[in-house]
């Protein structure tokens, strides 16, 4: 129910600017952007589709942020298990 | 007592619940009885196993083995109700022909004839039969089978959706062969031929009521000469299952069961296309649990698995085979998933019905 | 898949676990609530328990929209689908909730007309191809899908459809969540707030949670990475002592929420004075319905509704599971008397409850992943 997936955004319906076709992983379907009718979004740019509609942009600078803390993290890990690694050479 | 002492518990008891005979508590028939998962096993065992109860058809394999004055033969039947009849990448008479014969193949056995009975709805286009039988004839010319015999009753508009089709099949039974998932055993490795999903997308794609488009055609292959391909280099080859309705997840359970094991698979060696994996995100569904109709699930002894992909590899239909996961001692009757993230989790049976009539 | 595949990644998941652990001060029992269905499936779906230590539990509030309804609305939908003028849609996950006489499942099989869609929307074209009939759809879930509902209703106006009404029962979260707070049975550390939710309502409304409780709300995504990361971020705002909201789902949810969204569901639909909440009881401005000024698509106002009030059977204590006050397994009919295919609670029956999310993936006996090495001589 929750159910939210990430598409791009491809094109806007000529005719109905209320819809959009996104592409998820190769898949193409017709979405309704009303939602987003203060942001509209473009082609090329991500949404998070739930039940037919775009709820919300997904944002790539925020998305980057979360990664360089997730990547930090873990290069911060992998620094630690090889300093433990290394000291458990005698 | 601890909490982790207490939820053992439970769970045992759980287990003892799970292991008592199957009672069908509906008083009709639902969508869910055709799906392939619990509510279809808990019929055939319950109602069918029940009544017609005796050695040959207890096995529950996709064919009967039998033995006719020496001769080792193995018999089989199916019905097909698929909608829509036509679909990218085959039609209904496709399923039929290689449904049919892939239930042949998976008990060992060498397809030779079939029969084909038509349910017609009043109405229904001839030119649309004359399709139907013409991919029929293309398929059984390729899997080299006849059908020898059949049937036709035309029943009232309304009562059939178009066609149906019910087909039987036999073939000889080699003796250097004995299949069954019963037979699975600890450390055993199990292989997947190709990606799987792509039959069940693409039906429900085909129906049009999804408003998706997506490159996706059914997988619909007589799998006769993968097969003979994988016992000649392996003929210490534990079982074949062919993966239909309930998909490859349904197998998997059907193995545990069987031979009380456990089985432990691990999702980022399962292939799946990536546009079955968007669709299936879209959708909610797992492709585990949806049907293929030309994908096998192989259990092999382990030394035994390079060579099995590599005699699976080596033809058209097995490019893409894969070893997914292993039979294992622990949690026999459980087939346990390790997430692309490293976590586990169970994957049971098929509650409900996702893919109505999609073979 | 992008946006999804790199929030998947096992090894930083090891990272945030290790970390996770060493957040937690020895000898304390952490109690983390989520209070959505999505964040049930997910932890589930991807096994993420294993890389929790012991001393933290997640416990699993009343986030699934589908197991708050009570039977006697599932009755009184079952009603207006039993009208042979009438085409119910709903989406997936109601199709099997038990009322008193079955689930739509079992009417579908009776010969009631009630048909599944993946979008409200599904219902629009459904009433255009049947002009004769009269299309009901069974509106359900929070602040997430109401905007949904109400666009569609919005649509169905401009395209001047006469024959398509909606059964309203969405239900807001933020009451649900109070509720849980000033129950006597829980002491919670902290919430991880529902993200989809969130990308509508936005992340002030969370703010009393901080102020008046002293808890700390981290508003998560769906991915098993957002769910460790969230979790990471509560174990340290406890750690350091503090209480605020963070949003660690930012590549989704605003903190102001969707105006659009607000405003749509504003247009059409207003708060009940009350609603029962399965399990929860009856609580005030908690659920939605649609404004006299949309009554021609309002079920409730175009058909009567039996609108009998039925409990729970006896033997059901989803009320507890839904309030987190007992664990799936702890319920004495899980398992036995009640499992996904005879289901006698809400919390079995959809994909989403936790009971059968812990039956269908977590019914076994968990080994945590090794996050650290251990220092052994050669």
């Amino acid at each position: 129910m929750c159910l939210g997936i990430p598409g791009e955004v491809i094109e806007i319906v000529a005719d109905q600017p209320d819809l959009a076709k996104v592409d998820v992983s190769g898949v193409k379907r017709l979405i309704n952007i009303g939602l987003l009718a203060d942001d509209r979004p473009a082609p090329g740019e991500w949404v998070l589709i739930h039940v037919g509609f775009a709820l919300s942009k997904i944002d790539e600078d925020e998305a980057a942020a979360a990664m360089a803390f997730l990547e930090g993290i873990g290069q911060a890990y992998e620094d630690e298990i090889a300093a433990l690694r290394e000291s458990l050479i005698e | 007592m601890t909490t982790l002492d207490r939820e053992q518990q439970v769970l045992d008891r759980i287990d003892r619940a799970r292991r008592r005979r199957p009672k069908v508590r509906e008083e009709r028939i639902t969508m869910s009885h055709g799906a392939g998962g619990k509510a279809t096993h808990t019929l055939i065992e319950a109602v069918f196993l029940d009544a017609f109860r005796n050695p040959l058809l207890a096995p529950l394999e996709d064919s009967a083995c039998l033995s006719v004055d020496g001769a080792r033969l193995a018999l089989t039947t199916d019905s097909y109700v698929v909608s829509p009849l036509f679909f990218p990448g085959g039609t209904i008479g496709d399923l039929a022909v290689n449904g049919t014969v892939n239930d042949l193949s998976v008990a060992g056995a060498t397809p030779l004839y079939l029969t084909a009975g038509f349910i017609l709805e009043e109405g229904f286009p001839v030119a649309d039969l004359l399709r139907v039988v013409a991919s029929m004839r293309d398929a059984a010319a390729a899997a080299s089978v006849q059908i020898v015999t059949g049937d036709t009753k035309v029943v009232q508009k309304g009562k059939a959706d178009g066609c149906y089709i019910n087909t039987a099949g036999v073939g000889v039974l080699s003796d250097a062969v004995s299949l069954g998932v019963a037979h699975a055993q600890p450390g055993d490795a199990i292989i997947v031929s190709g990606p799987i999903g792509d039959h069940g997308v693409t039906i429900m794609l085909a129906r049009g009521e999804l408003d998706i488009e997506a490159d996706v055609v059914s997988d619909t292959a007589a799998l006769n000469g993968l097969v003979s391909g994988l016992l000649s280099a392996v003929p210490s080859t534990r079982a074949l299952r062919d993966a239909t309705r309930g998909g490859v997840a349904t197998i998997l359970n059907e193995i545990a069961t069987a031979a009380g094991v456990g089985v432990l698979v691990s999702e980022s060696d399962i292939p799946v296309r990536p546009e079955v994996r968007g669709a299936s995100e879209l959708l909610g569904i797992d492709p585990m649990y949806v049907a293929c109709e030309g994908r096998l699930v192989a259990v092999v002894p382990a030394d035994c698995a390079s060579l099995a992909l590599t005699a699976l590899r080596s033809h058209r239909l097995g490019a893409e085979s894969a070893v997914i996961g292993h039979v294992t001692a622990d949690q026999p009757g459980l087939v346990q998933l390790r997430t692309a993230f490293g976590g586990t989790r169970i994957v049971d049976l098929l509650i409900g019905d996702p893919l109505p009539r999609i073979c | 898949m992008r946006f999804v595949d790199e929030f998947r990644d096992a090894e930083k998941a090891r990272a945030l676990a290790a970390k996770i652990a060493g957040l937690c001060e020895p000898g304390r029992q952490y109690k983390l609530m989520e209070v959505c269905g999505g964040h049930t499936h997910t932890i589930y779906k991807h096994g993420i328990e294993d890389y929790l230590p012991e001393s933290i539990s997640l416990v699993h509030g009343p986030g699934c929209p589908v197991c708050v309804i009570p039977m006697g609305r599932v009755d009184d939908a079952m009603h207006l689908a039993a009208d042979p003028d009438v085409i119910m849609t709903s989406f997936g996950d109601m199709m099997r909730v038990p009322g008193s006489t079955g689930s739509f499942f079992d009417a579908k099989a009776r010969g009631t007309d009630i048909r599944m869609v993946y979008s409200p929307l599904d219902s629009l074209k459904i009433a255009r191809q049947n002009p004769d009939k009269k299309i009901v759809f069974m509106a359900i879930g929070f602040e997430t899908t109401a905007p949904s509902t109400a666009m569609t209703v919005l649509r169905a106006q401009a395209q001047g459809l006469t024959n398509f009404s909606v059964f309203c029962n969405h239900v807001t979260i933020i009451p649900a969540i109070k509720a849980i707070l000033d129950s006597p049975d829980l002491r919670l550390d902290g919430f991880l707030g529902p993200g989809h939710v969130s990308t509508v309502i936005g992340c002030r409304p969370y703010e009393f949670i901080a102020r008046n409780y002293c808890k700390p709300v981290v508003v998560a995504g769906f991915e098993p990475l957002d769910i460790l990361q969230s979790i990471y971020l509560l174990m340290l705002q406890l750690a350091q002592g503090r209480a605020e909201v963070e949003n660690q789902y930012g590549r989704v949810v605003p903190w102001d929420g969707n105006l659009v969204a607000l405003r749509a569901i504003g247009q059409t639909m207003e708060l009940r004075p009350y609603f029962e909440w399965r399990g929860l009881g009856f609580i005030s401005h908690s659920a939605l319905k649609m404004r006299s000024s949309f009554e021609r698509f309002d079920a409730e106002r175009l058909f009567s509704v039996p609108g009998v009030r039925v409990a729970d059977p006896k033997a059901c204590q989803c009320g507890e599971v839904l309030k987190g006050v007992l664990k799936p397994w702890e319920c004495k009919v899980f398992g036995t008397a009640c499992t996904p295919e005879t289901p006698i609670g809400t919390c079995m029956v959809s994909p989403e409850g936790a009971c059968a999310a812990y039956y269908n993936y977590g019914r076994m006996n968990r080994q945590r992943v090794p996050v650290t090495i251990e220092r052994s001589r050669p």
